[in-house]
């Protein structure tokens, strides 16, 4: 009997995760802005650009998940303590990962990403240069 | 363009637009069947409990702070939960077996309301030694955790040797219980 209520609570807690909501009020700067308007747009722009680790497609900007609201807090209060935009970033990442920016980092193993628009002109200008040359023989 | 050019290889350009179905099907198969993991480790196993001193969840027991772990004691299981959490409880007789065989359990209480606490600690019972009270999911950001349940072993030194995300089941409890003798045989 107990393993099958086990069981059973196990499926709902696969089938509807995003049910289970807690009953404490949003954090301080999770909906309400910073007074200082150049530090908001910082801290906007960054929200903007970090991952919600709860609703993975969202960012933490776009998110109403409790969790998306306490990582607003957090880079709200540190751009009010005055820390850099990036500093957060990199505080973030050496604890998610890459995964936690949409911001694409230029590192070994995502040099390919930003090369191959370069790679891509350049043969596209090898190709037409032939192509230009045919006709200008024409 | 002459029509003997045309008629030279028809059957090969005919066949493209099937072989592209074809090729978008078997992703999107691949994609049903073998979705990517959507799981986000932690980053920070390795590295040191970051400095964090929580106030208690509940009555029963204390606090929460990171000198706690740097004592040079044994490893240690840190629960990040919640009584809001539905898999929290499915994994509370888990936590509860690995309590009797020993293992000392710490908790993280995120979001959460001190007579929520208690009454899940009621219904599901008490393997923590100790619970932190996270209302703005400060260490669980912290430490890299991206959801409730997960727990971490933590060594002697108060560094984060593994992490387990999700309910711990009944047959990850040796997994467990292996990663803690692993971090006791490290911290010497």
């Amino acid at each position: 009997m107990r393993g099958l209520l086990l069981a059973l609570l196990a499926l709902i807690a696969l089938s509807a995760p995003l049910a289970a909501q807690d009953m404490l009020p949003p954090a301080p700067y999770a909906y309400k802005q910073l007074a200082d308007p150049a530090q908001e747009r910082k801290a906007q722009a960054l929200m903007e650009t970090l991952r919600c680790l709860k609703c993975q497609s969202q960012s933490i900007a776009d998110s109403d998940a409790p969790m998306a609201g306490d990582m607003r807090h957090q880079v709200r209060t540190r751009i009010a303590a005055g820390e850099e935009p990036e500093a957060i970033r990199q505080w973030l990442i050496e604890r998610y990962g890459d995964y936690v920016s949409y911001t694409p980092q230029v590192k070994p193993l995502t040099w390919p990403l930003f090369a191959a628009p370069l790679l891509f002109l350049a043969l596209a200008a090898f190709l037409l240069r032939g192509r230009f040359r045919r006709s200008k023989g024409a | 363009m002459s029509t003997a050019e045309q008629s030279k290889r028809p059957g090969l350009a005919v066949w493209l637009p099937l072989g592209l179905f074809a090729g978008f099907l078997a992703l999107v198969i691949v994609g049903l069947y073998w979705p990517a993991d959507r799981e986000v480790s932690s980053a920070f196993i390795g590295k040191p409990l970051p400095a964090f001193d929580l106030p208690p969840a509940t009555d029963e027991r204390p606090g929460l702070a990171t000198a706690q772990f740097q004592q040079g004691g044994k490893p240690r299981l840190l629960n990040v939960f919640a009584s809001w959490c539905v898999p929290c409880a499915v994994e509370a007789p888990q936590l509860a077996a690995l309590a009797k065989q020993g293992v000392e359990i710490d908790g993280v209480a995120i979001r959460d309301r001190k007579e929520d606490v208690a009454r899940f600690l009621g219904q599901y019972g008490n393997p923590f030694a100790r619970i932190g009270k996270d209302d703005l999911s400060q260490v669980q950001l912290a430490i890299g955790s991206s959801g409730v349940p997960e727990t971490f072993v933590v060594d002697g030194k108060g560094i984060i040797r593994y992490q387990h995300i999700g309910d711990i089941r009944q047959e990850d409890i040796p997994l467990i219980l292996r990663k803690l003798a692993e971090a006791e045989g490290g911290a010497q």
